[in-house]
């Protein structure tokens, strides 16, 4: 069946059963690598992506459910030449070992940062709860995120804005 | 507490007392240290002993470094990237030698085609093993091209110098780059021992903290792991089997099965059934449809009990440690206790994945093993064909910590490849199966009795430690779980010990302390009622657990500081260094006192005597009523020898820090009779965000031009003890059976406020 | 022809005995509200108090969930400043660790009594029902006094609870003295010689310290519990608390071992797990005395189902063909968001977690725990041991949820079809916390 998906402020098209959860979608008909398997069951927020400007688990989430709604991904943030701010403080603080765990980091870290730019410590460890992190980078995920509000809270207003223009 | 100067007369007076050592060396004699850490194949064969590091197995130059005509470089390991950042080092330790940009080099890793068999990338190894190779190959072949160019120039080849650019000065204004010196040069030449390598003091990248060549791909969506693979015309598939290892599906409808929509294949040997679909989801529905089936258990049940009613039921063979005899003062004092883990998840992130191809006959493997010699050679095996006719590549996965389920999927890929030549096969397991399947950190128990005589020294320590092999990384097809599978069946390999200094079950019994007395003993069981191998740090978790707790003990009994207690039997000056560095770091001299709620506590290990020192020292808060351990602040000093990067030592030190406090405090695999209970992350719930300290400090003690220590797993010992004694402070109760979990905490100071 | 109900001249009079029997009204009321203070002690030393006495008090503490509504998330227990959403406004709960200047350090024994038995605290003014006193007012003043050496033994914990934020007329307190005269009945607990030991034993905790009835009876609009309906269901933050009386539509199926299991372990394979509000109470009643446990099982039994028959569990329904035919998007949402855990064959169905069609969500004649757990997820304490559901609060609306609700009823049960699923989907996510 078609599916119509707008994913990282472009309309794509997909073959797909609707009952797919967004992850194999995205990973196997869009060849996005950020989102990753980890459960399936919601438990360890590898898969996290952004849904209307939420942190959402893509494997959970099928994509008959997606009409209407934007998506977007690590890749929607940003890319290796030019990075997107979180990506850019995750860069700075080294904040990854096996690196397995961090784009679902990243994406639940944007929705934070996109609705409170200035989360305290406390605001940051219970948001960040959903995703695990086996390898224990925890510490640099946390000083990463706080690099990321302040480097947001230095940046002109205009420079701020997502890649996406339907969501803010 | 007595000086440097009076221990070491102590020891001698023990030497002279003729004391009897058996099955350890105190030095830590390098040459008896096995490639990986003992794990696995253990590398190919040593081919020239004077050479340092895998060299010995692989002298030839060009068989790790090769340099074409525009001069780029291309280094080759058998080690492979597990998140530990070896990558970016090793390319470090390459530039730093051919002084070269690292920017310039590319580095290849473990692929059976191309690059030396390095074993296995375990036990902190791989800077000792391919680290210091490449350092010397680096330092050879720059002493060749310095030739070559002295020969051109007609000077003395001690004439000329390297500008950090990848060329050749000589002592006027000549200038020659290393890409038109290789052209002339063959590089198909052994290593020769004893060139210099570049002195410290000019270092211009080891020592620096680079950051890491891969992280930026993983945070913009480059592909990056076996995951990410997309090959033309691949199919994707899910292996079927019953909830854990030793059980199968006994209602299996694979008829139904196969005539799913979308379903291409299904797969079946003997008892491995594996479905085969074009798009993922299909393979997953087709598995969920098959694993709506009863199971049984095919191998004998798994008994109930603590990991120390099980350890020390099992029949053991004895294996001697220690065994010393001193003339002593008499004993005024002994503290007995007993110390336990019980079986731990290696809880990867990634359920584990391959990819597999089967074409003309060459079977091509992608694994995130750490062993992808031994992939081959199990794939050859498994699937019937001659070695040199299939080719392992690694890809990375997500961080291992041993061995999880790598190799099995390896193996099940090729055998599903095999079943389909020409198309590539992607098998990814699922969640409840790497739960299920993949092999435990095994549970382990050790009974410690010490004694004090009226001066506060220890005058005996008897220690026995009881734990199934760790060491079952497959080798052939029996040690993987396909192997088992197919008919006829692979027999599964008796597990066997490692011996020291690296050790198993054994590893870090033998404390760094100076004691005399020594009597340690490993009861080493073989069989194994569940499915274990190695996980990170191997028995040094227990351990050092097990002894820097009963040295917090004995100093308790004594009314001696804890960090004293340590420094008075310790000799090895760079053990004081870290000790007192991560004590003076901490405050520990002003430290606040146990006030039934907060304290403190250290711990301390030499990673197998041999590796990498550290010392942990943290602080914190005890809630009664809900049980749980708020660790506030974490300060870590580390010894790794020469630094190749300081982040990623820092970074290493961290995560031990942090998954050892979950292994100690929240962890326990679970299971009745049939099966394990464990099954995903609400049945094994590991540390996430709100559990983690408040802040974690790591310090690293310098040693320039020191050989490299391994440094992955010395954090884990060391924080496991330090929390139990930081607990042990705050309230005054001891905990020595991990997990130290709510339920036991509850139950222990309940127990002190009714006393 | 009118007539003059009041006399000229005798309307100024009027006015001024009218001001006088008000001034009049306004004393009595405030005498009739006001609470003496009772002065502070210095805090007890912990060696005050025995320590059975202590451990008895620990054991009650957990049987009235004391500490699930005085600690905060990430709090230290007992510290308070948990948020708890009223009809009328939030309340932030206090600070019961025996801190002298925050908390109940400066409290004596009395004063910790009337709290608990009458709603005051130790300056005199009146608690708001939140503290469900009018249950609590049961207990023995043996019991209270070792609740009270149990807080007094605990970690003393400095903090302030943010101030309450209630609609306007709730925050004068002298109303609620009014409020209790309706609703506040101090009498003892009554045992009843006809019946066994454990079942006076479970009606004293669940009439008293158990206040299961402050969540598990219907309330009228002023927050008191109606009269004669005790147990006949309620709700709590969201969550329909179900009717513990025989009105329950699975009440044959309620055993006591299937009660007891139930409350001790926080699931029960034929019937649910202990879900929002609930969840930390079966996490409490996992660390009391096993007999206790069995005690409250045995009493809510005997009013679910005074007659003792024992009906079987629902039978295991499963139509997936059908509702897929009728319900498509519904499967279709279901075999992506659901399937992994709630799909014959997921893992997790061999490990003892309910199946959907015996769960009592499910066959609930009410939707509203089905989307409540849809929306809210399912967070019990980190053990090992409960199950984790997600939430889906951000990714399906009001639409998608009630198409799934709908595919789940009619694939799993037999029973009649919810109705309004959409207006339901709405009001619950509202009420989402």
């Amino acid at each position: 069946m078609t599916i119509k998906l707008h994913v990282n402020g472009q309309d794509r098209i997909v073959r797909s059963d609707p009952s797919t959860p967004l992850l194999y979608v995205l990973r196997n008909d869009l060849e996005l690598n950020g989102a990753k398997y980890g459960c399936g069951l919601g438990q360890c927020g590898a898969c996290t992506v952004q849904v209307d400007g939420n942190a959402a688990f893509s494997c959970l989430t099928p994509v008959a459910v997606l009409e209407g709604k934007s998506v977007r991904t690590v890749e929607g943030l940003g890319t290796a030449t030019h990075p997107g701010v979180v990506q850019r403080a995750f860069e700075l603080e080294q904040a990854a070992q096996c690196g397995y765990c961090i784009a679902g980091m990243i994406m639940r870290a944007q929705a934070l940062l996109d609705r409170e730019p200035n989360p305290s410590d406390a605001e940051i460890r219970a948001h960040m709860q959903p995703n695990l992190c086996r390898c224990g980078t925890h510490m640099r995920i946390l000083r990463a995120i706080r690099r990321a509000s302040e480097m947001l809270k230095a940046m002109p207003a205009s420079r701020k804005g997502a890649t996406d223009e339907r969501h803010g | 507490m007595s000086d440097t100067g009076e221990v070491l007369l102590r020891r001698r007076a023990f030497l002279a007392a003729g004391a009897l050592v058996v099955n350890f060396s105190l030095r830590g004699n390098a040459s008896a240290q096995l490639s990986g850490g003992g794990e696995g194949s253990g590398g190919a064969a040593v081919v020239d002993p004077k050479l340092i590091g895998d060299l010995k197995a692989s002298p030839l130059l060009d068989s790790w470094i090769r340099i074409d005509g525009t001069g780029r470089v291309t280094v080759f390991t058998g080690k492979v990237e597990l998140g530990q950042g070896i990558r970016t080092a090793l390319i470090q330790v390459a530039a730093e030698e051919l002084d070269i940009a690292p920017e310039t080099i590319k580095l290849v890793t473990a692929d059976t085609a191309r690059t030396p068999d390095e074993g296995l990338t375990a036990g902190s190894h791989s800077m000792q093993d391919s680290g210091r190779a490449i350092q010397n190959a680096g330092a050879n072949v720059l002493a060749l091209l310095k030739r070559e160019a002295a020969r051109r120039w007609g000077v003395a080849a001690g004439s000329l110098s390297t500008n950090g650019q990848g060329e050749i000065l000589s002592g006027d204004t000549r200038k020659v780059s290393y890409g038109s010196l290789a052209e002339a040069l063959s590089l198909h030449v052994d290593a020769v021992p004893g060139v210099s390598l570049r002195d410290p003091g000019t270092y211009r990248t080891m020592g620096k903290s680079l950051p890491r060549v891969d992280i930026l791909a993983k945070l913009t969506g480059g592909a990056s792991y076996v995951q990410d693979m997309r090959l033309p015309g691949m199919l994707h598939a899910r292996v079927i089997r019953g909830p854990s290892y030793g059980t199968r599906l006994t209602t299996l409808d694979i008829e139904a099965a196969a005539r799913l929509p979308g379903v291409v294949k299904v797969v079946r040997s003997g008892q491995f059934l594996a479905v085969v679909a074009e798009q993922e989801w299909t393979a997953i529905a087709a598995m969920r449809k098959l694993q709506a089936s009863d199971f049984s258990r095919t191998a004998m049940p798994i008994p109930s009990g603590t990991s120390r009613e099980i350890m020390k039921a099992l029949p053991t063979r004895e294996i001697v440690i220690l065994d010393t005899t001193d003339a002593v003062a008499p004993a005024v004092v002994s503290v007995k206790a007993s110390y336990s883990r019980p079986w731990l998840h290696h809880g990867s992130i990634g359920p584990s994945c391959a990819v597999a191809k089967y074409q003309d006959g060459i079977m091509t493997v992608w694994s995130h093993s750490q062993g992808i010699f031994d992939v081959r050679r199990v794939v050859a095996d498994l699937c019937e064909l001659p070695i040199e006719h299939v080719h392992g590549i690694h890809a990375p996965g997500s961080g291992c910590y041993g061995q999880n389920g790598a190799d099995d999927v390896a193996a099940d890929a090729a055998l599903v490849a095999k079943a389909m030549p020409g198309r590539p096969i992607r098998l990814q397991w699922m969640r409840e199966q790497e739960q299920g399947w993949e092999p435990l950190g095994p549970g382990m128990v050790t009974d410690v009795e010490a004694s004090l005589d009226a001066n506060h020294r220890i005058v005996a320590w008897n220690y026995a430690v009881w734990s199934n092999p760790h060491n079952n990384r497959p080798v052939g097809a029996g040690g993987v779980i396909a192997g088992g599978e197919v008919v006829p069946p692979h027999p599964v390999p008796e597990g066997k010990p490692i011996p020291m200094p690296e050790g198993d079950g054994s590893r870090n019994s033998n404390p760094l302390y100076v004691l005399p007395n020594m009597h340690v003993l490993y009861h080493f069981a073989k069989d194994m009622p569940v499915r274990v191998s190695a996980l990170r740090s191997l028995g040094a978790h227990l351990n050092v657990f097990s002894i820097e707790s009963m040295f917090d003990e004995l100093a308790k009994s004594a009314g001696v500081d804890p960090l004293a207690m340590r420094l008075s039997h310790m000799q090895d000056e760079r053990a004081r260094a870290v000790m007192q560095t991560a004590a003076n770091r901490f405050g520990w001299a002003h430290r606040r006192k146990g006030d039934g709620y907060r304290g403190c506590g250290m711990g301390f290990a030499r990673y197998k005597n041999i590796g990498a020192y550290c010392a942990v020292v943290l602080e914190v808060e005890v809630d009664e009523d809900a049980g749980r351990i708020r660790v506030h602040r974490v300060v870590a000093a580390v010894d790794s020898g020469t630094v190749v990067s300081p982040d990623g030592i820092r970074n290493q030190i961290e995560g031990a820090v942090l998954q050892s406090l979950s292994w100690t405090m929240a962890e326990q695999a679970r299971f009745d009779g049939l099966h394990r209970r464990s099954f995903d992350w609400s049945a094994y719930p590991i540390h996430r965000f709100e559990d983690v300290p408040g802040s974690v400090e790591v310090h690293i003690v310098e040693r320039p031009g020191l050989p490299f220590l391994g440094t992955a797993e010395a954090g884990q010992g060391p924080t496991a003890a330090a929390l139990a004694n930081a607990f042990a402070d705050a309230t005054g109760c001891r905990l020595r059976d991990m997990p130290l979990s709510a339920e036991r905490v509850r139950a222990v100071l309940a127990a002190r406020d009714r006393a | 022809m009118s007539t003059r109900l009041v006399r000229p001249g005798g309307g100024r009079r009027a006015i001024w005995l009218g001001l006088v029997v008000f001034l009049l009204g306004v004393l009595v009321a405030y005498a009739a509200t006001w609470r003496p203070p009772i002065e502070p002690v210095a805090r007890p030393l912990p060696s005050a108090f025995s320590a059975a006495q202590v451990e008895r008090g620990s054991a009650l503490a957990s049987l009235g969930s004391c500490a699930v509504c005085h600690t905060s998330e990430q709090g230290a227990t007992f510290a308070g400043s948990r948020a708890l959403p009223t009809p009328f406004g939030t309340i932030y709960t206090t600070n019961i660790t025996p801190d002298v200047r925050t908390g109940i350090g400066a409290w004596s024994r009395e004063a910790f009594r009337r709290a608990m038995k009458a709603g005051v605290s130790r300056d005199g003014h009146h608690l708001y029902p939140a503290l469900p006193y009018v249950h609590f007012t049961h207990a023995t003043d043996e019991d209270l006094d070792a609740l009270y050496a149990y807080f007094m033994t605990r970690q003393a914990t400095e903090a302030v609870a943010p101030a309450n934020r209630l609609i306007p007329p709730l925050g004068f307190r002298p109303l609620l003295a009014g409020w209790k005269l309706f609703f506040l009945r101090q009498t003892p607990f009554e045992p009843d010689p006809t019946r066994s030991v454990a079942w006076n034993r479970g009606a004293y905790l669940v009439e008293g310290l158990g206040h299961c009835a402050a969540c598990h009876s219907p309330l009228n609009s002023i927050g008191g519990e109606k009269q004669g309906m005790a147990f006949a269901g309620g709700e709590a933050e969201g969550w329909k608390a179900p009717p513990l009386d025989a009105t329950n539509p699975r009440a044959g199926t309620w055993s006591v071992k299937a009660l007891h299991d139930y409350l001790r372990g926080g699931i029960e394979q034929h019937h649910s797990v202990a879900a929002g509000p609930m969840g930390p109470v079966t996490h409490e009643l996992a660390q009391v005395p096993e007999a206790d446990v069995s005690a409250i099982a045995v009493y809510v039994a005997s009013l679910m189902n005074p007659s003792n028959r024992v009906e079987h569990s629902v039978d295991v329904v499963d139509r997936a063909a059908l509702a897929a035919a009728a319900q498509p998007q519904g499967a279709e949402i279901f075999a992506g968001a659901c399937a992994g855990c709630h799909e014959p064959g997921a893992p997790m169905t061999r490990e003892r977690r309910p199946l959907l069609s015996t769960a009592t969500t499910v066959l609930a004649n009410s939707p509203d725990n089905a989307l409540q757990a849809m929306f809210s997820g399912i967070h019990s304490p980190e053990d090992g041991q409960t199950p984790y559901m997600p939430s889906f609060h951000d990714t399906l609306t009001d639409d998608q949820a009630a198409l799934l609700a709908a595919y789940i009823r009619l694939r799993f049960t037999n029973l009649p079809e919810w109705s309004d699923l959409r207006a339901a989907a709405s009001r619950v996510r509202a009420e989402e916390n």
